[in-house]
């Protein structure tokens, strides 16, 4: 182990010692942030919120419970920087606003929505749902996933408290508290309070008191940091899989692999090597950002788990490519080209969820989607819990390309051309 | 003087190309031994498969009693290597790799500190020891290059042509530490295709050539196999092929051979002074113009002219 970490530290050193690496690692995300932010309107105005005053047509044909309380969550005074709403009777004037770039997206709630949801006559209706329908600008991406944010999170609100009427109304009965003849009037009363919860807390997604009781708000650089920062990771991966075959080529390597150190011991080395470069450039992006942007990445502690998942799923790509790659060229070519395939694939450029169900998925096999997903959620509020998807598969993808990389190098040899 | 190395019918093929086939023999402890031989003739190679780089096709070689196929590890604590092409990290300092190679092999604590040190002291690099390795001079480099190789004090150092490419003090020097070294009671392994460096460091010369060991003994003992014969050597006008003088010569009674290198012919004959008028006459008929001529008494260069027909640098 300690012949892994003198491995790892010395590549560390390394890294932080070649001037042009450094300036891809630290200086190009910075500045594109910098610049992205600056683009989006973050640093203008004395508004914190890069995305403000979002227009949104709100239809509301239900007109009941949970009609009412999602018509309420959007005009409520938390949302009142954040979301510009306008009620309309007529869909197809609503729809008008999205096509004329008027409104971002239109919300219909269809008529018998509440109903569908919470039944006053006793029935579980679960699935059977009429759905909420969001008409969306697709030349807002940013502002879309805000509002779909908001949806969603009403949505499994909404959900949580039907469960959770069904699980206390079962209970009360089968404990003997409530008559079977009371049951559905309870069941519909638990119903419709937790609907008014679910209007109520809406905004939790968006604006969440902290332990510290300061109020955390949506900020664009919590999506533009993050994905510029993971974008260039990838850089510093490749970058770092490079050594491995500059280190052959330069003598190196095959002088490690003639001292009393194993392959194994030299493979893992570099892994750590890589490792650490990969997280000691995304401490000091999220740092920088910190103190200059004055951006709250969220938990400290689950912001730390997701970066060391992030890296490590990063660092299977790495090493995977530098297996396969014959030339410390070839690397830095398919590096490059995979480190924009992944920025584009992560959504920091475009918003994967307007894109088709194939989009989506394929966005799942770079880091970069994993990561930003993680590290947005922490940043609008959420805690280790609500990142524990991309923790696994993060770490999931960097253990499955490890594994192949060392079976592709146990194959060719490490000092191999 | 026991073996500290065995070589038996090492063989190192790389498809149809048989880079070392069947080479035998044996390092003294205490001895400079050199693998004397031109580019390609598979010194590297072979350095390469007894320092555990690369495994054999056949044969078999250990060293210190511990197989370089099948106990690797143990052989990697005997032996310090020295590489052809320099193996050190430019963007860290002369101390920074000395403390990273030192920890490879085990060093750890006051007891690398101290090798480190010495070893400065040893290259002449003490007060250069805070500079990265990018901003030192070819010599330097290679002086910190063979510095790496001595930090554990191995029992058998291996030095694969360290003075390729260095300048003429650079070089001086690092014979000198060669022969210091061995002073000290370092075995040394030591390839080359300078014949003097051969001539002037080793107890024991292996001549090497396509792979094959074609002559090993002593310096006394090879030049033997050239009989008496002198070496007659014929620098020509830069201007000119020495091919067409090469075979005029070879037909004059008392030349054993005559090959050319570059713009020299090199003639190999018992009676120098005797078949020098006749060689000139020749070249004067073919137009040839000889710049100099230098008879050298037999020497290791003699030995390869004698035994492949070519010279050493072909």
């Amino acid at each position: 182990m300690k012949k892994l970490l003198l491995i790892g530290f010395k590549d560390l050193k390394l890294a932080f010692r070649d001037k042009a690496a450094l300036i891809l690692m630290l200086l190009a995300p910075f500045l594109l942030t910098l610049g992205l932010g600056a683009v989006t309107g973050r640093f203008s105005g004395g508004s914190s919120n890069g995305i403000s005053h979002i227009p949104v047509a709100l239809i509301n044909q239900d007109g009941k419970q949970l009609g009412n309380a999602l018509v309420e969550a959007f005009q409520s005074k938390d949302l009142d920087e954040l979301i510009d709403p306008t009620l309309y009777n007529d869909t197809a004037a609503a729809y008008k606003q999205v096509d004329e770039n008027k409104a971002v997206a239109a919300i219909v709630i269809p008529s018998g929505f509440t109903e569908s949801i919470i039944s006053t006559q006793g029935e579980a209706l679960a699935g059977k749902g009429v759905q909420i329908e969001l008409y969306s600008n697709p030349t807002a991406p940013t502002s879309v996933g805000v509002v779909k944010t908001i949806l969603d999170e009403f949505m499994s609100q909404v959900e949580v408290g039907r469960a959770g009427g069904e699980v206390t109304v079962t209970q009360l009965v089968a404990s003997g508290r409530l008559q079977l003849q009371q049951a559905q009037g309870v069941g519909v009363a638990a119903g419709f309070s937790q609907a008014n919860e679910a209007g109520r807390y809406t905004a939790i997604t968006l604006k969440n008191v902290t332990s510290s009781g300061e109020t955390v708000k949506f900020d664009v650089l919590a999506l533009l940091a993050p994905s510029m920062a993971m974008m260039f990771l990838m850089y510093t991966v490749s970058h770092g899989g490079r050594t491995l075959l500059l280190e052959r080529d330069l003598g190196t390597l095959p002088r490690l692999m003639v001292s009393p150190t194993t392959p194994a011991q030299v493979l893992g080395g570099k892994m750590i090597g890589i490792f650490f470069t990969g997280a000691t450039q995304m401490l000091i992006l999220i740092l920088g950002t910190t103190l200059i942007f004055r951006l709250e990445w969220g938990d400290p502690l689950a912001v730390l788990a997701l970066v060391a998942a992030a890296v490590f799923g990063a660092v299977g790509w790495g090493l995977l490519l530098t297996a396969i790659a014959k030339t410390p060229g070839q690397v830095s070519a398919i590096g490059s080209a995979l480190m924009l395939t992944f920025g584009i694939l992560g959504g920091g450029f475009i918003n994967a969820d307007n894109m088709p169900v194939w989009f989506r998925l394929v966005t799942k096999v770079s880091p970069n989607a994993w990561g930003l997903d993680g590290f947005t959620t922490l940043a609008l509020g959420g805690g280790m819990g609500d990142i524990l998807t991309p923790l696994l598969a993060l770490l999931g993808m960097g253990l499955l390309l490890f594994v192949i990389a060392v079976l592709l190098f146990n194959r060719r040899g490490l000092t191999a051309r | 003087m026991t073996s500290i190395l065995e070589v038996k019918n090492l063989v190192k093929k790389y498809g149809d190309n048989t880079a070392v086939n069947g080479i035998s023999f044996d390092i003294r402890e205490g001895e400079i031994f050199s693998l004397l031989g031109p580019n390609g003739a598979g010194k590297t190679t072979t350095i390469s498969i007894l320092s555990t780089l690369f495994m054999p096709t056949s044969g078999e070689a250990s060293i210190g009693g511990h197989s370089v196929i099948r106990e690797a590890m143990a052989v990697r604590n005997l032996i310090g290597v020295v590489p052809q092409e320099l193996a050190l990290y430019d963007d860290l300092t002369a101390r920074e790799n000395l403390n990273f190679w030192g920890q490879m092999y085990g060093l750890s604590g006051k007891k690398l500190k101290a090798r480190v040190d010495e070893v400065l002291e040893q290259i002449g690099l003490t007060d250069k020891a805070k500079d990265r390795i990018k901003t030192y001079s070819g010599g330097m480099k290679r002086r910190v290059n063979i510095g790496v190789g001595l930090l554990h004090k191995p029992r058998l150092l291996f030095m694969d042509e360290p003075t390729v490419g260095i300048d003429p003090q650079s070089r001086r020097a690092i014979l000198d530490s060669v022969k210091a070294l061995n002073q000290q009671g370092m075995t040394v392994l030591y390839t080359t295709h300078y014949m003097e460096e051969a001539e002037e460091l080793s107890h024991r010369v292996g001549i090497i050539d396509r792979g094959e060991l074609i002559a090993l003994g002593t310096q006394a003992e090879l030049n033997r196999q050239v009989g008496e014969n002198d070496t007659l050597v014929l620098h020509i006008d830069e201007s000119q092929n020495g091919d067409a003088l090469a075979q005029a010569v070879r037909t004059i009674h008392g030349i054993v051979k005559a090959d050319v290198t570059d713009h020299t012919v090199a003639v190999i004959t018992p009676q120098a002074e005797e078949v020098m008028a006749p060689v000139i006459i020749k070249a004067n008929e073919l137009g040839t113009k000889i710049r100099s001529v230098d008879i050298q008494e037999p020497n290791l260069e003699a030995v390869f002219l004698t035994l492949t027909g070519r010279a050493l640098r072909d």
